[in-house]
């Protein structure tokens, strides 16, 4: 507290001309570096300009309700996506209430309850590497297990599951990161006044953290509903009529029906295919503004 | 608990202070407490006997062990995972480190406010309700009297009951301040804590803070942790001096600021360190 006592004049070890000379270079660099990153940004935003207009022109002509509304077709006018559009909503909703409870409840044990050692940060490591792994990876799993072993065949359910396995070390991870930004004084206040630890994490942490948490698993979910090749491998039919009927009917998904189209060789098709990225990009993008939606109506600041 | 009111003498002003008031029931009994953080030795045979309806103030320089000793009394020190303790601390008798004392319970009897005002990002009636929501009360009634009844006994009433349910971010931090003052009265406690409860407010805020310990003092005990040794002085009725870990002094507040026995004591208030 006490005052400090008055010191010797010092010797300046910076020199003001030397500052002065020093700025004008100093700023050349700072315009260099700004256009760098200027172009840096343009790049992406120019060859994804480019990728939706091509998209569009393509496939802005075969997109009409009937194209929602119908089957595929081997004419390309009477060709539609509805088995395909049923598919992938099917799929987010089967994904959805299993990615929340089985990543979240992870990332809540992670992060409230697991005593931090060595154990708990390898299994974060590794769960960090499996975000990593390639999803067709995923799909021989899924395969393997869900369709085989357990005996779902080529069922939505398997697809589900199989997608959900891929997107739970994103949301784990994400969720951990939601509620590890909860400031430590929210759980105190909370456990001093006579709250358990799990009225402490339901109550206090949880809601806190949940625009983190949905928005990662809405970012998770938009992934999974544009891969494909675990769908290929946990064998999503081709070609299929009708929208499925229930978790172990057959099924297909957006994806799946677009590779197919584009690998006809009839320039309809292309057109076909196009469309169908249009639905799938309108999708994507409607949850993505969802997420970010939900991130600043209900993001709190502490 | 009313037993006390009736042996107090019926005019209690300064100067009944400075005589010990025997006939005040313990609330806290430290005995020969020891902490550590893994090897460093935080407390060292800490003995303090902590009275009913008094404000003990714990005085001493940083890192002394003031903060660490009023966490134990609720045992959120414990949330550290290498801390170990022994000795006892009698709580109304009984010990806080049984087996079968949950700190849940210990919780509910002993409030705490923090250094830093920590409301939650709720609104204000959802913060004062937290404590007796947790406790199972769920009736709309009991808790809007609940709530009035706390905000006005951390004298913050007047200023918010026109906005019971805006967030409670939206107060200034003396007033988020005095509302975890009223947090912690909606779970009825016995005992409040108090960790450096105005190191982040301006003088005007703390002066109200200050106010209402004295005003709290007539239905609460309270420990109040503070580098302050103006305010030790202004509030308490005891003071502890802590230094690396040990109680130099524990007496009237009065006697403490006027007439230590220990030469360490009268340094530090004198301003020679801390």
């Amino acid at each position: 507290m006490a005052l400090p006592e008055k010191q010797p004049v010092q010797k300046k070890f910076i020199d003001p001309v030397a500052v002065k000379k020093s700025i004008s270079q100093r700023l050349v660099v700072n315009n260099i570096t700004k256009i760098i990153f200027l172009i840096g940004l343009l790049f992406g935003l120019v060859v994804l300009g480019i990728l939706l207009f091509g998209v569009v022109r393509d496939g802005a002509a075969w997109l009409s309700l009937d194209f929602l509304q119908n089957a595929p077709s081997r004419r390309p006018d009477r060709a539609g996506i509805y088995p395909a559009l049923m598919g992938s909503i099917f799929l987010m909703l089967l994904i959805i209430p299993m990615i929340f409870i089985l990543g979240v409840g992870a990332a809540i044990y992670l992060e409230e309850y697991a005593k931090k050692g060595r154990m708990t940060s390898f299994i974060e490591v590794n769960i960090s590497n499996l975000a990593g792994v390639p999803s067709i990876v995923f799909g021989l799993l899924g395969l393997t297990f869900f369709v085989r072993n357990m005996g779902f065949g080529s069922t939505l359910i398997a697809g589900a599951l199989t997608l959900a396995l891929m997107s739970l070390p994103v949301v784990i991870v994400s969720s951990q990161e939601a509620i590890r930004a909860v400031p430590q004084a929210m759980r105190h206040a909370s456990l001093a006044l006579g709250a358990s630890k799990w009225q402490t994490t339901f109550k206090v942490v949880l809601p806190a953290s949940l625009p983190g948490v949905i928005t990662g698993i809405i970012l998770a979910v938009s992934r999974a509903i544009g891969e494909t090749a675990p769908l290929i491998m946990v064998g999503a039919a081709i070609f299929i009529a009708r929208a499925p009927e229930g978790i172990f009917s057959e099924f297909t998904a957006l994806p799946i029906q677009i590779y197919n189209w584009t690998s006809r060789p009839q320039a309809d098709f292309q057109g076909l295919a196009a469309a169908g990225i249009i639905v799938l990009m309108v999708i994507l993008l409607t949850m993505n503004s969802l997420a970010i939606w939900i991130r600043n109506r209900f993001s709190k600041r502490y | 608990m009313d037993t006390k009111l009736t042996t107090k003498p019926a005019k209690e002003g300064a100067k009944t202070m400075n005589q010990p008031v025997a006939a005040r029931q313990s609330v806290y009994r430290v005995n020969d407490l020891n902490l550590w953080y893994g090897d460093d030795h935080a407390l060292k045979d800490v003995n303090l006997d902590i009275k009913q309806n008094e404000v003990t103030a714990i005085i001493g320089p940083s890192g002394c062990g003031k903060s660490t000793f009023i966490k134990t009394l609720n045992r959120m020190v414990e949330l550290v995972p290498i801390v170990r303790t022994n000795g006892v601390i009698e709580y109304h008798g009984r010990n806080i480190f049984d087996k079968d004392y949950e700190v849940e319970e210990l919780r509910t009897s002993v409030g705490m406010v923090f250094q830093q005002p920590n409301p939650f990002p709720k609104s204000i009636y959802d913060n004062i309700a937290y404590g007796p929501r947790v406790h199972g009360v769920k009736n709309k009634k009991i808790l809007d009297e609940i709530v009035e009844r706390s905000l006005r006994g951390a004298a913050i009433w007047e200023e918010v009951k026109d906005r019971l349910n805006e967030n409670a971010y939206g107060l200034s931090g003396g007033q988020q301040q005095r509302l975890c003052i009223a947090r912690c009265l909606a779970i009825e406690p016995d005992v409040i804590l108090m960790d450096e409860p105005t190191s982040a407010l301006d003088p005007i805020s703390t002066l109200k803070v200050e106010e209402l310990v004295q005003e709290l003092k007539k239905d609460y005990s309270i420990i109040i942790v503070t580098h302050n040794m103006q305010q030790a002085a202004r509030v308490s009725d005891k003071t502890a001096f802590f230094l690396n870990g040990e109680v130099v002094e524990f007496d009237q507040t009065d006697r403490i600021f006027s007439n230590p026995s220990d030469k360490r004591t009268e340094d530090y208030i004198s301003g020679r360190f801390g």
